[in-house]
């Protein structure tokens, strides 16, 4: 055994810079799960009998499931009864009604995480929707978005204005019948944003939802609704952090995206959830559905994301390529690092003819970390003349962790082609000390390679994400080489 | 004016799990001197040089290595690059995604971050390497490439010496630089390293053949057997080991 070997072991560490807990007053319900907690967030939220209706429904038909067990992950079983189901900070007096009368605190909270929602202070060309816990703090831009006819807007806020857009929307892409944890959201959903392009507008900044949760025992259920009308394009970036506790926390969100004819839907993530600590105590369990309905002809959906944090991942960004000449894409760098679990992929469901879709996925190890990709390629009979192409790489850094790979490919014509390419190396120490005998330390030796490693999908997040997401890298896989 | 000492190695034993490479090794190196060793397969040659570098897994049981009058063997092998060891890799490694230019940029950094000199953008940079990489004739495109990755044998070598000279150490080893070229780089690679000769630092060439040392032209030559030097001279040296074989010399 080499000591860079043993070294490895003992410097297994990693800080988390978003642990801190926001001092807010909340209200949050009392844990426990029923229909009348159905009730409540939906009479808290004012919302529409139809809307109320179809919760109670994915309550019944969530309460006949069974939590799934076919993942590659272990966890105790959640107790659904011990979460609170909303929590948002108390109300002082009426609900602000601009960004200056919300409290300092929370403007405080977000500035702390690099996103400023104050107009002096906000992000250049992005728009930002702010929700923590389970509400939407304010959402940035929207007066000029407004002006090209975007509609961008916490979710709460698009049931009552546009009513006729959510109702025709929700559920079309991720049905309540889905599975155990999209039922779930469907029952509890708090808030989320949503996002409306019209016809043929190009969006002229990035969208953004920043999700922060902070109160203890709360879970977090959102869920996002993004469509793209004929010919419109829009890139959509989506962000995560949460304190640093001892228990662990569900998140269980539902994303839905639809693009009609030729329209285009860039959605990128840089998840950054509590991972929690070395011995596995904590963190957040994401749980996520994400799901993208190519409905139109050559519309094209990307999912890019970085997934850093979460104690354990389980999704599955995917595409439904139903327009004929639809194309998806699924970008991925997945890391795990101490006790962290990931099982996450995609799926491609070919329908329309001459669709394509492109996966290429970079799952990074260390520590004792467990790493699996998890995707399925299907071809229908309908779907002539479609390709498909999907890269999966590992990388294994120390002898702890592991990497798995479980692909799907099924094609039901014979005028379709799949290609499936799949590698797993080690990081190595001939690579690290050729870095160091260029001057470069361990810890930034580490950093290049992985970052050389993830290079194509890097490529794909926009600009200021993509410094954001090399960095992110660096803090995760902090001390997981000596 | 007495010669400044750049590198001395005392009664140096070392080897790997046990097994002894280095048997009492002795050689000093000073400023503006260029040194070739030369020896058979086995003999320690790039055993000598990996130790220097700082590679892992070698033990150091005795002797002594000084490197500009400070202790080497105590320093990390990131701290011996930025105060001015370089190693040419025998086998260079490839680094796939990570841009040629931005890995030589943040060495160079390195080096002069350590020195207290501020570092260079990356349009400082590129002005920097334009002139080396015309000394090496390298295509420009390089260094655009992934480090290494997908290069020939031979680009690989030209790439090692390429660092080199935006590097400037004070103490270069090349380990066998010369293996796997063929001639036309073998002379471009050598033309190199002599531009690249300064007063005040020192190059270690470490060959099997003589036919470096056409064109690296040595002020001293030492031949190497089981672990240590066994005979050392000027630059005849090499031309008589060419013409009897290391037999002789080892009888001799």
């Amino acid at each position: 055994m080499s000591t860079a070997t043993d070294t490895i072991e003992s410097l297994v560490k990693q800080e988390y810079k978003y642990g801190f807990v926001t001092d807010v007053e909340s209200e949050s319900t009392p844990p426990g799960l029923n229909e009348d907690t159905i009730r409540h967030i939906s009479t808290k939220k004012n919302e529409p009998v139809w809307l109320t209706d179809w919760r109670i429904k994915a309550f019944r038909y969530w309460q006949t499931m069974k939590e799934p067990t076919w993942q590659f992950v272990k966890y105790p079983k959640i107790d659904f009864q011990d979460i609170s189901y909303f929590s948002q900070p108390k109300p002082k007096g009426d609900a602000p009604k601009s960004l200056d009368e919300v409290d300092p605190k929370l403007l405080e909270t977000y500035e702390k995480l690099g996103i400023p929602l104050r107009e002096r202070g906000r992000l250049a060309g992005v728009a930002v929707d702010a929700i923590f816990d389970s509400v939407s703090v304010g959402t940035t831009y929207r007066e000029d978005l407004a002006k090209k006819g975007i509609i961008f807007c916490s979710f709460s806020e698009a049931v009552h204005n546009h009513p006729d857009l959510v109702k025709k929307y929700l559920g079309s892409v991720v049905p309540y019948t889905d599975n155990y944890y999209a039922a779930l959201n469907s029952a509890v959903f708090t808030d989320g944003s949503f996002c409306y392009i019209p016809k043929g507008v190009r969006c002229p900044m990035e969208l953004s939802t920043y999700f922060r949760i902070n109160a203890a025992k709360s879970g977090q259920f959102e869920r996002t609704l993004i469509v793209a009308d004929e010919s419109a394009s829009v890139s959509y970036l989506e962000g995560c952090t949460a304190p640093m506790r001892d228990e662990n926390q569900l998140h269980a969100a539902v994303v839905e995206l639809v693009a009609l004819d030729q329209a285009e839907i860039k959605y990128s993530t840089v998840q950054n959830w509590y991972p929690g600590d070395e011995n596995g105590v904590g963190g957040i369990y994401n749980f996520v559905t994400k799901r993208g309905l190519c409905k139109g002809k050559n519309s094209r959906i990307t999912w890019t994301q970085v997934e850093t944090g979460s104690a354990i991942t389980w999704k599955y960004p995917s595409c439904i390529l139903l327009g004929d000449g639809s194309k998806g894409e699924f970008y991925s760098v997945a890391v795990v690092n101490n006790m962290q679990q990931a099982d996450t992929g995609t799926k491609m469901i070919h329908i329309g003819k001459n669709t394509k879709s492109t996966i290429v996925s970079k799952g990074i190890s260390a520590g004792r970390g467990q790493n699996s990709y998890r995707g399925l390629v299907e071809i229908r009979k309908s779907a002539a003349n479609s390709r498909n192409f999907s890269q999966c790489d590992s990388m294994l850094i120390g002898a702890k962790c592991g990497a798995h790979t479980f692909p799907y490919i099924e094609v039901k014509n014979t005028s379709s082609s799949v290609e499936h390419e799949a590698s797993t190396s080690k990081i190595g120490e001939d690579q690290i000390f050729y870095c160091n005998a260029r001057g470069l330390s361990t810890q930034d030796a580490v950093n290049m390679i992985v970052n050389g490693f993830c290079k194509e999908v890097f490529k794909e997040l926009p600009m200021e994400f993509a410094v954001e997401a090399q960095k992110l890298l660096g803090v995760s896989l902090e001390g997981s080489v000596g | 004016m007495s010669k400044q000492p750049i590198l001395e190695i005392e009664n140096l034993h070392a080897g790997v799990e046990n097994k002894q490479i280095l048997k009492g090794f002795n050689l000093t190196i000073n400023a503006g001197e260029v040194h070739a060793l030369m020896g058979l397969n086995g003999s320690g040659k790039s055993t000598l040089a990996a130790i220097l570098a700082g590679r892992d897994g070698y033990d150091v049981t005795e002797g002594t290595v000084k490197y500009l009058g400070k202790d080497l063997l105590e320093l990390d092998p990131e701290e011996r690059a930025r105060e001015g060891v370089f190693l040419a890799f025998q086998y260079p490694v490839e680094i796939p995604g990570v841009n040629s230019t931005y890995f030589l940029k943040a060495a160079l950094n390195e080096i002069r971050k350590s020195k207290g000199q501020p570092e260079l953008d990356a349009i400082e940079f590129l002005e920097l390497v334009k002139d080396k990489i015309k000394l090496l004739e390298l295509k420009d495109d390089l260094l655009k490439r992934s480090v290494n990755e997908g290069f020939s044998g031979g680009e690989k070598k030209r790439n090692e010496i390429f660092q080199m000279a935006v590097l400037e150490p004070r103490l270069a080893i090349l380990d066998e630089t010369d293996s796997g070229l063929d001639i036309d780089a073998l002379k471009i690679v050598s033309t190199g390293v002599n531009k690249l000769k300064r007063p005040d630092s020192a190059q270690l060439v470490i060959t099997h053949y003589q036919r470096l040392l056409n064109y690296i032209v040595p002020d001293f030559v030492h031949v190497m057997a089981d672990g240590r030097i066994v005979k050392s001279g000027g630059k005849d040296l090499a031309l008589e080991l060419e013409a009897n074989g290391y037999e002789a010399i080892l009888k001799s």
